[in-house]
């Protein structure tokens, strides 16, 4: 842990804490230790207050009939909240088509938004790439939804997808795709293309940069030979690009499914809380501040908890290549 | 003209009509926003894209509403308190995560990448029992303590890999000279820190400018209220129609300056996320 091979320097040239041969060697090296612990606490302690501890009590409370009006006066009811049998029928998170259809919404949603954001986040980074007068001002342009607040892009869009009044059912209705307008965050079948629209058009910068930071580190000289050689630049693409920014697709992508599956603001402002479009972020709030029910609210939250949790852990280990800890060996 | 000539001309103008279809797709909604905004009500239903009449009663309108000014205040008091909160304990912490080895640092480090995933739901009824307790239930504070919860684990991530590119010589020649870990850390790093810790502060602010869920569950009151939670609450007269126009001025109020800031530092900005995700 304390030796590390790359940096083999002869004694006494490094002393240096970092490369300090014994474990708990010199007087310096225990007071940067203790240091070490020092600084982490007030982080230490304030994770555990907004993370570790709400975390803890969610799942507590999952178990309870607790109601928030009065949270203190729970009473531990098992898995009641989950799924019970009673008076010949099931009850509970696990038995609500609404939890299922949320389940199925959110995961059609995020698999959907985050490979329409990988396709035209690449497109977007192989643009930005190329060298070209005004590159600048192109860049700064994408970046402008990423730092639109979300609540914002969904009211602009909500406008722009006005049924009556909306400039996309307008234009759509221009060049004749559509006879009628639509409604598009009333109707059941449009709303979910909706939202997906919106987080695309959102998150489409954030898979860019990432890319574009890892095209901007591929070597040169490939692209020479490539080009030297007369193959085309489509069969380079696939044949050496892709393969060089795949661990950063790889980030880009945990980071956006991450964020895909807890999605809620987009859907919230855009569609409310119609059963069409609500993901378990919706679900799970809805019931827990407006039917006012912690304890079958907080069962769906576990549940979210644990469906995020074991998609990472899936997630990290197909591509367990990718995840470096800090650089940590 | 030879086929090849012609293929070369093909290819530019195919390139310019892409980058300008880019350009058109990532800046119309907000321009579109933008000339709505200055749409007196009358016009607000025709659609057209430059307005006819130019007006500027829908800001007059928003500005002038004492509950939209006060949620402007709220988001700035706390954004700022986030920013700076999440600072000082990240810098501390990316100290003795970036700088020195010790038994545990890997699990420290597994812990913060963990929170930094965990979805907002799931803490949500546990923390609201936490902030009923501390007695903070629609108060903005509860917003700042909540907030941690999303900047900390970024702004450590970031911080330690930055910290981690220092050259070691400097604290050497610190500790040669006797100084504490924590004069190191405020007279040596604290001054090399200041892009990385403008980088991932502009994050952080945006981060918990635009934060939804928190605040929404979190704050009850008008008075209590950010932003965000008060754009997406605004509602007009009618139940059935939307006040659009001031919706529109009010979310131009509170995305320019985040635009103007984007574009400043853009290349910070940049960095900031790509060292957070591609170096982490």
């Amino acid at each position: 842990m304390t030796t590390s091979s790359h940096q083999s320097a002869p004694e006494g040239a490094r002393s240096a804490p970092l490369t300090a041969r014994r474990p708990r060697g010199t007087k310096v090296r225990r007071q940067r230790v203790k240091a070490a612990w020092l600084f982490l606490t007030p982080m230490l302690v304030a994770l555990t207050l907004v993370a570790g501890w709400p975390l803890f009590r969610t799942f507590f409370l999952s178990f309870t009939d607790a109601s928030l009006t009065n949270l203190s006066a729970a009473n531990l009811i098992g898995i009641e909240n989950y799924l019970v049998y009673e008076d010949g029928r099931w009850f509970g998170v696990l038995a609500d088509p609404i939890w299922w259809r949320s389940v199925w919404n959110t995961v059609y949603f995020s698999v959907v938004s985050v490979s329409l954001e990988v396709i035209f986040g690449v497109i977007v980074a192989l643009i930005l790439n190329a060298e070209f007068k005004g590159r600048t001002i192109v860049r700064a342009a994408v970046l402008i939804p990423w730092a639109i607040p979300t609540i914002v892009s969904a009211q602009m869009w909500a406008w722009m997808l006005n049924d009556q009044f909306g400039i996309i059912n307008h234009m759509l209705m221009g060049i004749g795709v559509i006879d009628d307008p639509i409604a598009w965050t009333a109707s059941a079948t449009y709303s979910m293309w909706a939202v997906i629209m919106v987080d695309v058009w959102k998150t489409i910068p954030f898979v860019a940069l990432l890319v574009l930071a890892a095209l901007q580190m591929l070597p040169k000289d490939c692209y020479e030979a490539a080009e030297v050689d007369g193959i085309h630049p489509v069969r380079v693409f696939f044949k050496v690009t892709l393969p060089l920014i795949t661990p950063a697709l790889m980030v880009a992508v945990i980071f956006r499914l991450l964020d895909a599956l807890r999605v809620f603001d987009v859907i919230y402002v855009l569609t409310s809380n119609s059963t069409s479009t609500m993901s378990m972020s919706v679900y799970a709030r809805q019931q827990l501040v407006e039917f006012q029910d912690v304890g079958y609210g907080s069962a769906a939250s576990t549940l979210l908890f644990l469906i995020i949790a074991l998609a990472t852990v899936a997630y990290l280990y197909v591509g367990r290549k990718q995840l470096q800890l800090g650089g940590d060996s | 003209m030879t086929t090849r000539q012609l293929g070369k001309i093909a290819k530019r103008v195919g390139f310019w009509a892409l980058v300008a279809l880019i350009m058109v797709y990532a800046v119309f909604p907000f321009y579109y926003a933008v000339i709505t905004s200055f749409k007196p009500s009358s016009d607000l239903f025709r659609i057209e894209l430059w307005p006819s009449t130019w007006d500027v009663s829908n800001y007059v309108q928003i500005l002038t509403e004492a509950s939209f000014l006060r949620a402007i205040l709220n988001s700035i008091v706390v954004s700022i308190s986030v920013v700076f909160i999440a600072l000082l304990l990240g810098i501390t912490a990316s100290y003795a995560l970036g700088r020195v080895r010790f038994r545990g640092r890997s699990t420290v480090l597994l812990i913060i990448l963990g929170v930094s995933m965990f979805p907002q739901v799931a803490v949500l009824s546990g923390l609201f029992e936490v902030i009923r307790t501390l007695n903070l239930y629609n108060n903005p504070a509860a917003l700042i303590l909540s907030y941690t919860i999303f900047t900390l684990p970024f702004t450590v991530w970031v911080l330690t890999t930055f910290m981690k590119q220092l050259p070691m010589e400097l604290e050497e020649a610190a500790i040669m000279d006797g100084a504490t870990p924590w004069i190191t850390i405020t007279k040596v790093f604290l001054p090399l820190m200041w892009p990385a810790m403008a980088t991932t502060g502009l994050l952080a602010f945006i981060a918990a400018w635009n934060e939804f869920l928190f605040a929404l569950t979190f704050t009850l009151s008008d008075t209590q209220r950010t932003v965000p939670v008060a754009i997406a609450l605004l509602s007009g007269g009618s139940a059935h129609e939307l006040p659009w126009g001031p919706i529109m001025a009010a979310s131009v109020v509170v995305t320019v300056p985040l635009v103007v800031l984007m574009i400043i530092f853009q290349r910070r900005i940049v960095s900031g996320l790509t060292a957070g995700a591609v170096k982490g």
